[in-house]
């Protein structure tokens, strides 16, 4: 073969392989992205991260699915959800009760008073309210509405004696391996 | 920063004073009101949302024509692509 003939075949192939790599990079915008995401808490604070991501990923037409599990199953939980709390003890991250007056800090020991759990949820619901957040449920909505799952974990509901009937409409019960099999497929995987 | 132009949109959708995630969730919903090639104004106040609406549009395909901010007030004008 001579060296005119070789240089040829050696353009042909870069040119082919330039084109495959376009093609792949234009299938790759094409195809539709996929959310995993485990929402292993059940506190106040902790239900709205998963439901913010999960609801946003559907409106960037992404497919989502939501594992619940442990105290997380209570956000998928009707019995539950409206009654979430956050607790001030253990967590120094709490905010001073009164915004103007930063320094002014209560105790953290003060915490495992009585009363002091929900004080500190309705103080969390009044910023919600005040920042326009929507409510857990409006959030879990949109992202039904959106065509997301929203998975129970099998083995929380049996350790925690929880049925079907308890949980909001449109849950689906799964075990890990179905969950891992959708999150296997997932371009972002995160657990919370 | 550029001055706010009055722009010709087939719908006006106001996020003003909304966090994320509710601007683009509105906005994605506001887009399945409108036709094919149709165009929707919206104005937002969250200084995230200049990054978020330019997410939402390459992530679903539509398109941002134009990006203005006045003061506080950020502004889009998204065109339905698909």
């Amino acid at each position: 073969m001579d060296a005119a003939l070789q240089q040829q075949v050696e353009e042909l192939v870069a040119k082919r392989l330039a084109e495959i790599e376009i093609e792949k990079a234009i299938q790759d915008a094409q195809r539709v992205k996929r959310l995993a995401l485990v929402a292993s808490k059940g506190s106040l604070d902790m239900a709205y991260p998963p439901l913010i991501l999960a609801s946003t990923a559907v409106s960037l037409g992404w497919e989502v699915g939501v594992f619940f599990t442990f105290y997380g199953l209570d956000i998928v939980n009707k019995e539950k959800l409206p009654f979430l709390k956050v607790a001030p003890i253990g967590n120094p991250a709490m905010p001073a009760p009164i915004a103007a007056i930063p320094s002014l800090q209560v105790p953290n020991f003060l915490g495992m008073l009585p009363g002091m759990t929900p004080i500190a949820t309705a103080m969390m619901k009044s910023w919600f309210d005040r920042a326009n957040i929507p409510p857990l449920q409006d959030l879990i909505d949109v992202t039904r509405e959106g065509g997301g799952h929203l998975y129970a974990c099998t083995t929380t509901m049996g350790v925690m004696g929880v049925n079907e009937e308890n949980l909001l409409e449109g849950v689906e019960c799964r075990g890990a391996a179905a969950f891992l099999e959708f999150a296997a497929g997932a371009d972002v995987a995160l657990f919370i | 920063m550029s001055a706010l132009v009055p722009t010709v949109s087939d719908l006006f959708l106001d996020s003003k004073n909304l966090l994320c995630p509710m601007p683009i969730i509105k906005l994605s919903q506001a887009i399945k009101k409108i036709s094919v090639g149709q165009t929707i104004l919206t104005e937002t106040t969250d200084p995230g949302s200049q990054y978020d609406i330019a997410a939402w549009a390459r992530q679903t395909g539509h398109e941002l024509l134009s990006t203005e901010n006045e003061g506080k007030i950020f502004r889009f004008l998204v065109r339905r692509n698909k």
